[in-house]
């Protein structure tokens, strides 16, 4: 199936978040896929507020069933979470099993004002409560198929399916 | 001979029971999970969710306060709920036999065990005797192995050298009974150190040593010279006077690190001690609290190798 | 009146006599009557068809410890008695250690008189040198040879003054006795639980050097030059060892000495991961020993291959290996490690069979061990083809622990005799 290009969803993006980034605004990118996004537009958006940077890993609710992940990264929250209004970047949402994970995370960092979520595809298929408040673009990916982000040496974004 | 007791069907880790035969892979994998726990340890939450529900059991035929002390930080640190079992000698000989004050803690659901005993070879037989979904760690089986230690001994190293193939690393002292010293040499060999020594008298080395891949050195400047890494072995009270050595005044003198003696290394040379220390036996104050010495930190180091270890084992 | 019995069609092998040919065997009165030919009007009450099975004596096993009386929880001499005779085992001498140690005519008269009664193998005790083997002072040894001692020994237990060792050998050398001893230091074997090398180094299991084995040897030596003492040297397990009793036998010293069939095919390497069925005395050696104990079978300086029969009940084998009882089952494993030796050593089947027959029966100064005209009817029938997998339920001793569980072991015993009866038929065995 035809995939639509990343950079422009990104720069789409970019657009829908100007306005709502202040100086004390903080964001938080998921590895690894959300991570490279979140690197893109904290560098286009301009923060003030250095990037945070996390790993679920250690907050998955399949531990039980596929053992802890092989390459596990170190999560880094470089600013004080506690009453911050929060960017969080996902590439690809899907079920929001992530998202719950990353949130549990961030509240074991403090207390956030708020969290907004920015995802450049939602593909739908939610199995919990979560919703994006900005979305690059929605997108019907075929049942059992991964839909990835995928960065290479020059930075440029783009976006995989794997069956 | 059989297959290697501490993988699973899969080639992964079941128990952690030694060193010696682990691939790689698995010993550098836990160092790099060991990293994100640093991070962990340093925010103001120091604890992740993932062994909730999970019962770990601290078995310590042999007491050690703070070894117990940093397993348990880790688990409950992984959300894991801890029992401390300490069972003094006097216990056993009321007749309980090892594998039957196992299995009695097997049926109140216990998921890992955390084993320390006198004898080499405790902790596999507990693992040749432990249910599928059970997992074991030995924290010190005798002279055998203490694998954590190792592990957060090459953490530390990694930590601050980078590079295992660029160095000499000496390991100082009672090599005979020490189940640390074994457990850092296979650590060393299996992560590709070209150059591990041992620095002794006679007394204090075991027969063969050179099979384990070090080189034997029974002068200390010369086994010191230009090592990046030091290791000092604790001398235990009871070997200090006897038929190994006739007093903790001539062990200082020919094996104690001195400033002078540490001179002879690198520059930039790091100093470890598992600990607890002998000062002014095996190790001089002034180099304990220096600049080079890594004592402190190696501390930290091990509740986080000891997490990665527990999280592996927990999900396998 | 045992039955007059024809063993037909098999190969006998007689290492005493230099026989290994087809010829049938002929059996009455608790005796061999005949070789190849019958003898004039015999007439059989029951042949047997040893059509491709190997007839061969009894095996004559030179240490077995039968656990009674005293440690009876362990095994007891009728389980054991019975695991002798599946094995061919048809003469055993057991070891002073029971509970009490046999240091008293009453003790071994009861012990003859319970293994006479089952009528199953030959028991000849060895009685204890000293009383209680504490090594401090000498047992009644004319009285306890009267009752039936065959020699004295101080088993496992160490005579750490010298001065006592070498009054004992002189005492047992005035009635002409033999003396047994199990060579090992006590302080230098003190607290080991495996052989101090490599493999011990890299598992943390205190060693037992082989300094322990050679300076005892070279004590004993010395000792008997000095006393003219016929001393028998148990369970060498040292190269070293065997170069010293080489030396000794070229002087023309009166020394013997055993090898413990578990000792010819294992090393300190098969301690694995700490299998506790691997912890015996003396220990489990390096290669290079191993191969030095089996060139000492094959050129006769070690006599004989013994069983060392040790039944340990598995609780005490399932602890840490040091904290476990040493000890390996060998009653049933004697034939066929001795056997495998043979093959693996390219030593024709006679001599293979010579250090668990005639050889130990010179030791041990009995009529046994060979089928010669006379000889006492104890034979041992076996397929040398067939193999037998070593397992605690093939096992008849009540000791399972052996470092051979799961090994496939040549040689299975179809029939044995003692005191031309047959005592022992393998199951489903009908011919």
């Amino acid at each position: 199936m035809q995939l639509p290009d990343a950079e422009t969803l990104c720069a789409d993006l970019v657009r829908q978040l100007r306005g709502h980034v202040t100086p004390d605004t903080g964001m938080v990118g998921i590895h690894t896929g959300g991570a490279w996004l979140a690197e893109r537009l904290h560098q286009e958006l301009a923060f003030a507020v250095p990037l945070g940077l996390l790993d679920i890993s250690f907050y998955r609710d399949d531990y039980r069933k596929s053992g802890l992940h092989k390459s596990v990264r170190a999560s880094k929250i470089p600013f004080d979470v506690n009453g911050r209004h929060l960017l969080l970047v996902d590439d690809v949402l899907y079920t929001g099993r992530t998202v719950r994970a990353a949130m549990n995370e961030l509240f074991d960092y403090g207390r956030p004002e708020s969290i907004r979520l920015v995802a450049l595809v939602d593909r739908g298929e939610r199995q919990l409560p979560i919703c994006p408040q900005f979305v690059g673009t929605g997108l019907t990916v075929p049942k059992g198929s991964m839909l990835r982000l995928d960065r290479d040496e020059a930075g440029r974004l783009t976006l995989r399916l794997d069956a | 001979m059989s297959a290697n007791p501490q993988l699973n069907a899969k080639g992964g880790l079941a128990h952690l029971l030694t060193l010696e035969g682990l691939p790689r892979e698995i010993i550098v994998h836990i160092l790099d999970t060991a990293t994100s726990f640093v991070g962990v340890t340093e925010r103001e939450v120091k604890k992740v969710p993932l062994l909730r529900g999970i019962s770990v059991f601290n078995l310590f035929f042999e007491s050690s306060t703070r070894t117990r002390t940093t397993f348990e930080i880790a688990a409950k640190r992984l959300s894991a709920d801890v029992i401390n079992l300490n069972i003094s000698t006097s216990s056993t000989s009321k007749g309980e036999s090892l594998l039957d004050t196992v299995d009695n803690l097997s049926a109140m659901q216990a998921d890992m065990f955390v084993v320390r005993h006198a004898q080499s070879g405790a902790a596999h037989l507990i693992a040749r005797h432990a249910g599928t979904h059970q997992h074991v760690i030995n924290a010190g089986d005798g002279r055998h192995a203490h694998p954590t230690q190792g592990l957060l001994d090459a953490y530390t190293i990694r930590h601050y050298k980078r590079d295992f193939t660029a160095l000499s690393v000496a390991i100082v002292g009672d090599i005979l009974h020490s189940r640390v010293a074994r457990s850092l040499v296979h650590a060393l060999n299996i992560l590709g150190t070209p150059d591990v020594r041992v620095i002794g008298p006679q007394t204090l080395l075991p027969a063969g040593v050179e099979s384990l891949g070090v080189r034997v050195f029974h002068d200390m400047r010369k086994g010191l010279a230009g090592a990046d890494v030091i290791v000092m072995l604790r001398l235990q009270n009871e070997r200090m006077r006897g038929p190994l050595l006739p007093s903790a005044q001539e062990f200082n003198k020919s094996y104690g690190l001195t400033p002078e003696k540490l001179a002879v290394a690198k520059p930039d040379a790091i100093v470890m001690h598992p600990g607890p220390m002998n000062r002014g036996v095996e190790i001089d104050s002034s180099v304990a609290d220096g600049v080079q010495s890594v004592i402190l930190p190696q501390v930290t180091f091990g509740i986080a190798v000891r997490m990665a270890v527990m999280s592996i084992l927990g999900g396998s | 009146m045992t039955p007059r019995i024809h063993i037909r069609g098999g190969r006998l092998v007689d290492p005493k006599h230099g026989l290994d040919a087809q010829r049938d065997l002929y059996v009455a009165d608790a005796r061999v009557v005949g070789a190849g030919a019958a003898p004039d009007g015999f007439r059989a009450d029951r042949t047997i068809d040893a059509t491709g099975l190997v007839v061969a004596p009894g095996l004559v096993d030179l240490a077995a410890r039968l656990r009674e009386p005293g440690l009876e929880y362990k095994a007891t001499l009728e389980s054991e008695m019975l695991a002798a005779v599946a094995g061919g085992v048809t003469s055993l001498a057991c070891p002073p250690d029971t509970d009490p140690p046999l240091d008293e005519p009453g003790l071994v008269e009861m012990l003859t008189r319970r293994a006479r009664s089952l009528n199953l193998a030959k028991v000849y005790p060895v009685g204890a040198l000293t009383a209680k083997l504490e090594g401090e002072r000498l047992t009644e040894m004319a009285e306890l040879a009267d009752h039936g001692c065959v020699a004295f020994s101080q088993a496992d237990a160490p005579i750490t003054d010298t001065q006592v060792l070498w009054r004992a050998l002189q005492y047992a050398a005035t009635f002409g006795f033999a003396v047994w001893l199990r060579p090992e230091d006590p302080h230098l074997a003190r607290n080991g639980v495996a052989h101090d090398g490599d493999f011990a180094t890299r598992l943390g299991l205190p060693g037992i050097p082989a300094i322990a084995e050679t300076v005892a040897v070279a004590t004993i030596l010395e000792l008997v030059r000095a006393t003219g003492t016929r001393v028998h040297l148990c369970r060498l397990s040292t190269a070293d060892g065997v170069a010293m009793v080489r030396a000794a036998k070229r002087d023309r010293m009166p020394v013997t000495c055993d090898v413990a069939a578990h000792h010819l095919h294992l090393s300190d390497l098969d301690i694995g991961y700490f299998d506790s069925h691997a912890h015996v005395v003396p220990p489990f050696r390096s290669g290079r020993d191993r191969d030095a104990l089996r060139a000492g079978v094959a050129d006769g300086t070690i006599d004989a291959v013994c069983s060392d029969h040790t039944p340990v009940d598995e609780d005490a084998k399932q602890t840490p290996f040091g904290e476990s009882e040493p000890g390996a089952t060998g009653l049933e494993l004697l034939l066929p490690l001795a056997l495998k030796w043979g093959e693996e050593a390219r030593v024709p089947l006679a001599g293979a069979l010579a250090a668990v027959t005639s050889s130990p029966a010179r030791v041990l100064g009995i009529d046994a061990g060979h089928l010669g005209v006379g000889a006492p009817g104890d034979v041992c029938v076996f397929d040398p083809a067939a193999h037998f997998r070593v397992a605690a339920d093939t096992l008849r001793s009540q000791g399972k622990n052996t470092p051979y569980l799961g090994y496939e072991l040549p040689g299975v015993v179809r029939f044995t005799l003692v005191r031309g009866d047959v005592r022992y038929e393998a199951r489903g065995e009908r011919r």
